[in-house]
């Protein structure tokens, strides 16, 4: 709390800061009009794309491209933007985390503005995550509840994961076609869909889609994200964020689409989310929850239309996309209300407002019949496009009529749980309380209620800027579609109708249903969050196995992997590179082969003896012989140095040994006999670096270096030593700080001897 | 001599390794003391090695006369020699006081940084 506390003081209630507080709003709004600038351009079927270059090397730019998906989709951002930050200002006027809020949205504001903007895919890429990580903040805004901590990350890590398979699809992409640009890739789309990889690719950017637009079996993150506070659902994970990857399948779709396997997967997983989701949004009595189920559906159904992929399929898509994000968007503003208003957001809590609160219902109801679907709104025109889709489906037409068709009616008896019950009725507990918003709450949810009426009129102004340019964007081609409120009786007309009826008749029998399915709930079935969990658990006990299994904590252990792992990189290096020759053997004289045996007699004596002794002894034996190669092969100084060292070292070894456990005892592991896997290794070790120094030794050596030090060391250093003259000289610097790794280890020696000899408390682990 | 030195090496290394796989601080020791002298041959070795012509100018010269020794390897190895010794020393007072403090040269029952597991 405290940290809490000294942040956030309480919203200073100034008028000033009123005033300020409508700021971000005003932006985004202004962001709104400049995007509006665009239409007459977009309408007429034109693009505008900007680029700068950024990571020229790996053809990575700052490219901008609007089209009509961008512009719809940008329109949406900064408009809904506006009126929730709008609405933000209002609803939480007296939290003290109210400016943290609005900065919040405001980043992932612009981030989710970046997705849909840029050309490019990797800089699309780095604003989808950016979007995850600004929803994770967002849903966890709540920080001090567990529980919105819990579903913030689960949000993140579902999305982050998906994120991580898209950068591969990417990627792949990216090398098959040598562009990143999401513009450019559709003229590669024969070479895309006839490599090999395309099966990949599509997996992988589709897991990515899926993650982050919440399609079955990934869908349990989004009705958990309703953690977050009411306005942040409304924009992120109904209006906006959600859709990214609708965007991006609609976007990738004239490069990856037009296969069987976009088709089926699309159709059947689009087809069975936006089923189970509506079951699902049947069942919840907290009607944000309900919502929440219903953007998922919404999903589906976005998704098996890019699916579909025909020419009304693409029109149904985008015209559902606007309307879906107008109507749902008012209607969790208008929920907000109703929880802050009653108290309450269960439905069976919830009845006879509509007497104090005319103003609300009017937008509840406005949004209501948008959503139901009825005429003269733009949901209806959406619906029409949609089973004028689906009739005409290339394949399989009835299995996709049963699911928009089940789909739409349940979202019918959704509509109306939210639009009507609460408003209707004998005024529970709840509404006693209850009064009309303040202004500020009110107009946002009004005008997204309210455009949806507009446009549903206004269909050919509708159809030419919004829904045609779009459906052009992800169709890759102009497309063909009468956008209209009327089309003659025919079977859309007739499937909209029956549709209405059901519809109706579900709300009325919602009590049963809702019973009949919490009792298959509570069964255990359609539990896809458990896969989560389960996933989640074994990862940590993997990560606790790996541990155990890596992590020994026996000194033994991890010498054997390091000597291990050096050998095998060693010899993978040598058989890769083919560098096994046979040396000539030269014969050498006598002295020479007995330096040579005298070594590595010593070096193998040290390795088996046990008496400290003899490996004392060895160990100068081999000192002392080194140094005799070093004065046979001119280097006087290096033996110089050699002999003084291995003097030095004996005594220092000798006198410390006194203070060391007997051989006996130090060795007693010894007396289990000699340990044949350790030699085998030692050996192939040893090997391997035999074989290297002869592969080297194959090679010209290149004597530039040593030229100059031999021309220059007389005439310019005045010796005529050369290896004096290079360490004190030429290379002195290295000298020093070789003398001063010396004079470090010998302060830390001497720190170690004259510290106080204690022995701490065997705590059982130390024996 | 350079094949010969090169199969040397191979026999010292294989030689340390084992020393070192032991767990016994003191035969790591060992084998730490005869992989620095290998790691020294194999720098020598790979500058190649010219029989007895030391790297030096004579009087009134600017530079050596003939084929001489390579010099660049030999400060390198003279250098490696010091820190080597330095190193070792160090080493050597650390298992010291590991067995002032802890009662063992084994490596294995040095358990203060990572405890034994309840199970184990």
């Amino acid at each position: 709390m405290t940290a809490v506390a000294s942040t956030e003081r309480p919203a200073a209630s100034g008028a000033a800061e009123r005033v300020w507080r409508l700021f971000p709003a005003l932006l985004s709004a202004s962001a709104f009009l400049w995007f509006l600038t665009f239409l007459p351009v977009i309408g007429a079927g034109e693009v505008v794309r900007v680029a700068w270059p950024w990571v020229p090397g790996m053809g990575i730019e700052l490219s901008f491209l609007i089209d009509g998906l961008a512009l719809v989709f940008a329109l949406l951002i900064t408009g809904i933007g506006a009126l929730v930050l709008l609405y933000t200002a209002s609803y939480f006027a007296t939290h003290p985390g109210l400016w943290r809020l609005l900065i919040l949205l405001g980043l992932f504001e612009l981030s989710m503005l970046g997705v849909v903007l840029a050309d490019n895919l990797i800089l699309m890429f780095v604003f989808w995550e950016l979007t995850t990580v600004t929803s994770f903040l967002l849903v966890g805004f709540d920080h001090e509840k567990a529980d919105a901590r819990a579903k913030a990350l689960q949000a993140l890590l579902v999305t982050l994961a998906g994120g991580l398979a898209l950068l591969a699809g990417i990627l792949l992409l990216g090398i098959l076609t040598g562009t990143f640009e999401a513009s450019a890739l559709s003229a590669h789309s024969e070479l895309i869909q006839d490599s090999g990889f395309y099966v990949v690719i599509v997996v992988l950017v589709l897991l990515g889609c899926f993650t982050k637009s919440a399609q079955f079996p990934f869908h349990f993150w989004l009705p958990n994200a309703m953690a977050a506070p009411t306005p942040v659902s409304a924009y992120l994970h109904s209006a906006t964020m959600v859709k990214a990857g609708v965007y991006l399948m609609a976007r990738l779709n004239p490069s990856l689409g037009g296969t069987d396997l976009w088709f089926w997967t699309l159709v059947l997983f689009g087809g069975v989310t936006a089923v189970l989701a509506s079951v699902w949004a049947l069942r919840q009595t907290d009607l944000k929850l309900a919502l929440a189920y219903t953007t998922v559906m919404a999903l589906g159904a976005l998704t098996m239309m890019i699916g579909i992929g025909h020419d009304y399929a693409l029109a149904a898509a985008s015209a559902f996309l606007v309307v879906h994000a107008l109507y749902k968007a008012a209607l969790f503003l208008t929920i907000g209300i109703l929880d802050k208003k009653a108290g309450t957001r269960e439905v069976d809590q919830l009845g006879g407002l509509g007497r104090k609160m005319w103003a609300t219902w009017l937008v509840a109801a406005l949004a209501g019949l948008s959503m139901a679907g009825l005429p003269p709104f733009f949901g209806f025109i959406s619906k029409e496009l949609l089973y004028e889709a689906v009739v005409t489906a290339p394949a399989v037409p009835i299995l996709v009529v049963v699911f928009a068709f089940s789909a739409s009616a349940m979202m019918v008896a959704v509509a109306a749980a939210v639009a009507v019950k609460p408003f209707v009725g004998a005024p529970t507990k709840a509404a006693e309380k209850a009064g009309e918003p303040p202004f500020g709450m009110w107009i946002g949810p009004a005008i997204l209620a309210g455009l949806g009426l507009v446009l549903g009129v206004l269909p050919a102004f509708t159809g030419s800027f919004f829904v045609l340019p779009t459906a052009l964007s992800i169709a890759g081609q102009p497309v063909e579609a009468k956008v209209a409120l009327w089309h003659g009786i025919n079977l859309p007309l007739i499937l909209s109708i029956l549709t209405i009826a059901t519809g109706v008749v579900i709300y009325l029998k919602l009590s049963a249903i809702r019973g009949a399915l919490a009792g298959a709930e509570a069964r255990g079935i359609w539990d896809a969050e458990r896969g989560y969990d389960w996933s989640l658990a074994n990862l940590k006990r993997f990560a606790a196995w790996q541990t155990d299994a890596i992590q020994t904590g026996r000194v033994t252990d991890y010498i054997f992997w390091t000597t291990a792992s050096l050998g095998a990189l060693l010899w993978w290096a040598i058989v890769a590179g083919g560098f096994i020759g046979v040396p000539a053997l030269q014969a050498l004289p006598l002295i020479e082969w007995a330096i040579l045996g005298l070594i590595a007699f010593a070096s193998i004596a040290v390795a088996v003896t046990h008496s400290r002794l003899i490996a004392i002894v060895g160990l100068g034996v081999v000192g002392i012989a080194i140094a005799g190669i070093f004065v046979l092969y001119g280097a006087i100084d290096v033996a110089m140095t050699q002999l003084l060292v291995e003097t030095l070292f004996v005594v220092i070894v000798v006198v410390a040994l006194l203070k060391l456990p007997r051989l006996r005892t130090a060795f007693a592991h010894w007396q289990k006999g000699p340990r044949w896997g350790h030699a085998t290794l030692s050996a192939v070790v040893g090997a391997g670096v035999t074989v290297a120094l002869l592969a080297v030794l194959e090679t010209d050596l290149d004597r530039r270096i040593t030229t100059f030090f031999e021309q220059e060391s007389a005439p310019s250093a005045f010796g005529r030593n050369v290896v004096n003259v290079i360490l004190v000289d030429f290379r002195a610097l290295d000298t020093f700080g070789e003398l001063a790794v010396v004079v470090i280890a010998a302060l830390g020696a001497y720190a170690l001897l004259r510290l106080k000899a204690e022995r701490p408390e065997p705590k059982g682990d130390a024996r | 001599m350079e094949p010969a030195l090169a199969i040397l090496i191979g026999v010292i290394v294989a030689a340390s390794l084992y020393l070192m796989l032991s767990g016994n601080m003191v035969r790591f020791l060992f084998g730490l003391v005869l992989l620095s002298n290998a790691a020294n041959l194999v720098i020598f070795v790979g500058g190649r090695l010219t029989y007895a012509a030391p790297p030096l100018v004579p009087e009134g010269l600017y530079a050596p006369v003939g084929v001489v020794a390579n010099a660049l390897p030999q400060a390198l190895v003279l250098t490696a020699i010091v820190i080597g010794f330095g190193l070792l020393a160090f080493a050597l007072v650390l298992v010291h006081r590991a067995y002032q403090v802890l009662g063992t040269v084994e490596g294995d029952d040095m358990r203060v940084a990572e405890p034994r597991a309840d199970k184990g």
